[in-house]
């Protein structure tokens, strides 16, 4: 069985393995990093990413790229705030049905110009998140929303432990949600002939295109699931934070997006797994955790983040097998 | 008068005269719409700001003709100018000699084409994504600044600055004929030159370049090292104008030189894209900006009205291609 793992998945078995040594040094470097009050802590702070993780994983099978869904997730937020307002107050239910469906919206957005005008995906998304952003930012004037419903900004404790010293190791609702994520984006792309489907649009489009598989309804699903992960990645973002601030998570999506390429998933589409994703998640998390524990400046967390996520790539991308330096056809 | 449109249209292109006519529809628009259009001051005020966006958008310009992105154009430059401003410091900040400057700008050059360097060497030999790269490259120059400046700003030069960001030779302002000058090197290096001719073969078809005897490595490796250069270039121009250097100073700059690129008829696919009209498209862009800004528009409708330019310009481009393949098919 292991060595059907490593064999299936080569990329995966050398990050878990990076993660255990990382996860091993840092624990006999920091008393405090192998704390159950430490890693539910992390787990916490990571459930948002790793719900937009998966769903930029699903647009990256599918060989495109979304640098909206932050600003999109922001969007939801805040339209989210006045339409529970105009339903006189919501419920969870309501919520992820609103957040889902607005993030849902947007993504059509981009898989409609895609789509339909041919253009290609980056220069999409990075105008809708212009205009998402700037509109946004027009019609809120930058206001900060604070007056939001009792059910959103309740903590929901999922599991909870004290430990010896007397302080709570606890996970949230966050981190469920994020398991039901996961659990759906890997019951999609492994489970259903939507989802082989899209690992063959994205390998070759036009090969796909010519077996019949309606290429339409490939990027409607692709970028409609990464809308609906970032309405519900902002829904549970306003849980933790407890106020809506408009610019709060502009730059967000640069950092999932490496992890998620630090991941395994490919550029130019295809290839992708939902564990690699949260191997690329957590490692990244892992690291910014051993930095502040070891007293690094947070300055430099980002630099060295930056550095790592460059080695990285020229590491699994070098192969010591010989073949063609260049990928064929260019990195289209 | 027919013959000497067709005449300029064998010389510049369709591409060029389009965009003519469209800068004298948006000038006289603005002429109309707000008497202090057509002033000097407001004239004065945009030959000063083009030129740091001008060479930002060239340096943008032979990555994407060559099928890829520098998306660390921005913080390229914002290291280079710490580089000029660590240097002058060191010597006396106001006090400074000029031989500081001189050694400072050096080694602002070295150190953009060195981060560009890097870039092209990782793309070039690794075979790894252009975006993921300079994506990567990016987080980990902006750590690097935000680490070596604490997020501040650097500031206090020495007086004989002022000129080179705000002076006149001859009436012309100064950045204006620096960025004439590099608009002329890349110029005659894209089109008249060995290195030029690769990139647009690399763009169009990598490997069958490659089997046709181009160093292809090479080429990518000095397309990516003259990208930081001019962003260098850039990063000095910027200390001289704000008189203050400041990691993530122009960062809004980013989408409006991919914006620039693509309205200069640029393909996204890489393989087609020239100096003569993204320079038109500049100044379009500039024209607009300015226009927009003495209307009294919000700074963040701006930006949602870039992206929305940007989208409405690739739907444009969208149905003229689809327009010239029906007219070409009814010829036939």
């Amino acid at each position: 069985m292991v060595k059907a793992f490593l064999r299936n998945y080569p990329t995966e078995a050398r990050l878990l393995a990076v993660l255990v040594v990382g996860c091993i040094g840092l624990s006999l470097a920091s008393d405090s990093f192998l704390t159950l009050v430490n890693l539910t802590s992390l787990l916490n702070n990571s459930a948002v990413n790793l719900i937009w993780a998966v769903g930029l994983l699903v647009v990256l099978i599918a060989g495109g790229i979304d640098i909206s869904f932050a600003v999109a997730a922001s969007v939801v937020q805040y339209v989210a705030v006045y339409v529970f307002q105009a339903l006189g107050g919501g419920n969870w239910a309501l919520g992820f049905v609103v957040a889902g469906g607005l993030g849902i919206g947007l993504g059509f957005i981009n898989a409609a110009l895609i789509h339909y005008f041919r253009i290609i995906t980056i220069v999409v998304t990075i105008a809708t998140f212009n205009a998402f952003f700037g509109l946004l930012m027009f019609f809120s004037k930058g206001r900060f929303l604070y007056n939001l419903p009792d059910w959103w900004v309740d903590r929901i404790i999922i599991f909870e432990h004290e430990t010896a010293n007397g302080t709570w190791a606890e996970l949230t609702l966050p981190v469920a949600v994020m398991a039901a994520c996961l659990l759906a984006t890997w019951a999609l792309i492994n489970r259903t002939t939507l989802g082989r489907q899209l690992f063959a649009f994205g390998d070759n489009p036009e090969g796909a295109r010519r077996l019949g598989i309606n290429i339409a309804l490939m990027q409607f699903l692709a970028f409609g699931w990464m809308g609906m992960m970032a309405g519900i990645g902002g829904l549970m973002q306003v849980n933790i934070v407890q106020e809506v601030v408009p610019n709060a998570l502009i730059g967000r999506e640069l950092d999932v997006l490496a992890a998620v390429v630090l991941g395994g998933a490919r550029l130019g589409g295809g290839r992708g797994s939902v564990l690699g994703c949260v191997l690329g998640v957590m490692i990244v998390a892992v690291t910014q955790n051993g930095l502040n524990l070891l007293g690094v400046s947070p300055f430099a967390f980002k630099m060295v983040v930056g550095a790592i996520i460059l080695i990285a790539i020229s590491a699994s991308n070098l192969s010591f097998v010989r073949r063609p330096r260049l990928p064929v056809g260019g990195w289209k | 008068m027919s013959q000497l449109v067709a005449k300029l249209r064998r010389i510049w292109g369709d591409d060029v005269l389009g965009l003519l006519a469209f800068l004298l529809v948006v000038i006289i628009g603005f002429s109309w719409a707000t008497p202090r259009f057509l002033s000097a001051a407001n004239f004065n005020s945009m030959a000063f700001q083009l030129p740091v966006l001008g060479i930002l958008t060239l340096a943008m310009l032979a990555p994407i003709i060559s099928g890829g992105l520098n998306l660390a154009i921005i913080f390229t430059a914002n290291i280079s100018g710490l580089t000029l401003a660590a240097i002058l410091n060191h010597y006396g900040g106001v006090d400074a000699p000029f031989s500081a400057f001189v050694l400072g700008v050096g080694a602002a050059l070295a150190v953009g084409a060195f981060f560009g360097f890097v870039m092209g060497v990782v793309i070039a030999y690794v075979g790894a994504h252009p975006i993921l790269v300079s994506l990567a490259m990016m987080i980990f120059l902006r750590g690097l600044g935000e680490f070596l400046t604490r997020g501040g700003d650097i500031s206090g030069f020495p007086d004989y600055l002022q000129p080179i960001g705000h002076g006149f030779v001859m009436g012309v302002p100064v950045p204006l004929l620096v960025f004439g000058a590099v608009a002329l090197g890349m110029h005659v290096l894209l089109s008249h030159t060995r290195h030029g001719f690769s990139v647009y073969m690399i763009g169009s078809n990598i490997e069958a370049t490659r089997y046709s005897g181009v160093h292809t490595q090479r080429t990518l490796t000095l397309i990516y090292t003259i990208s930081g250069l001019l962003c260098a270039i850039a990063g000095i121009l910027m200390l001289t104008r704000f008189n203050s250097v400041r990691v993530g100073h122009g960062e809004a700059l980013l989408l409006v030189t991919v914006l620039a690129c693509f309205l200069g008829g640029v393909d996204p696919f890489g393989g087609f894209g020239r100096v003569v009209p993204v320079v038109l498209a500049l100044v379009i862009l500039q024209v607009l900006s300015s226009g927009l800004n003495l209307l009294g528009a919000n700074q963040h409708l701006s930006t949602a009205v870039w992206g929305l330019f940007l989208i409405a310009v690739m739907i444009m481009r969208f149905a003229i291609g689809r327009l010239r393949a029906q007219l070409a098919r009814r010829r036939n």
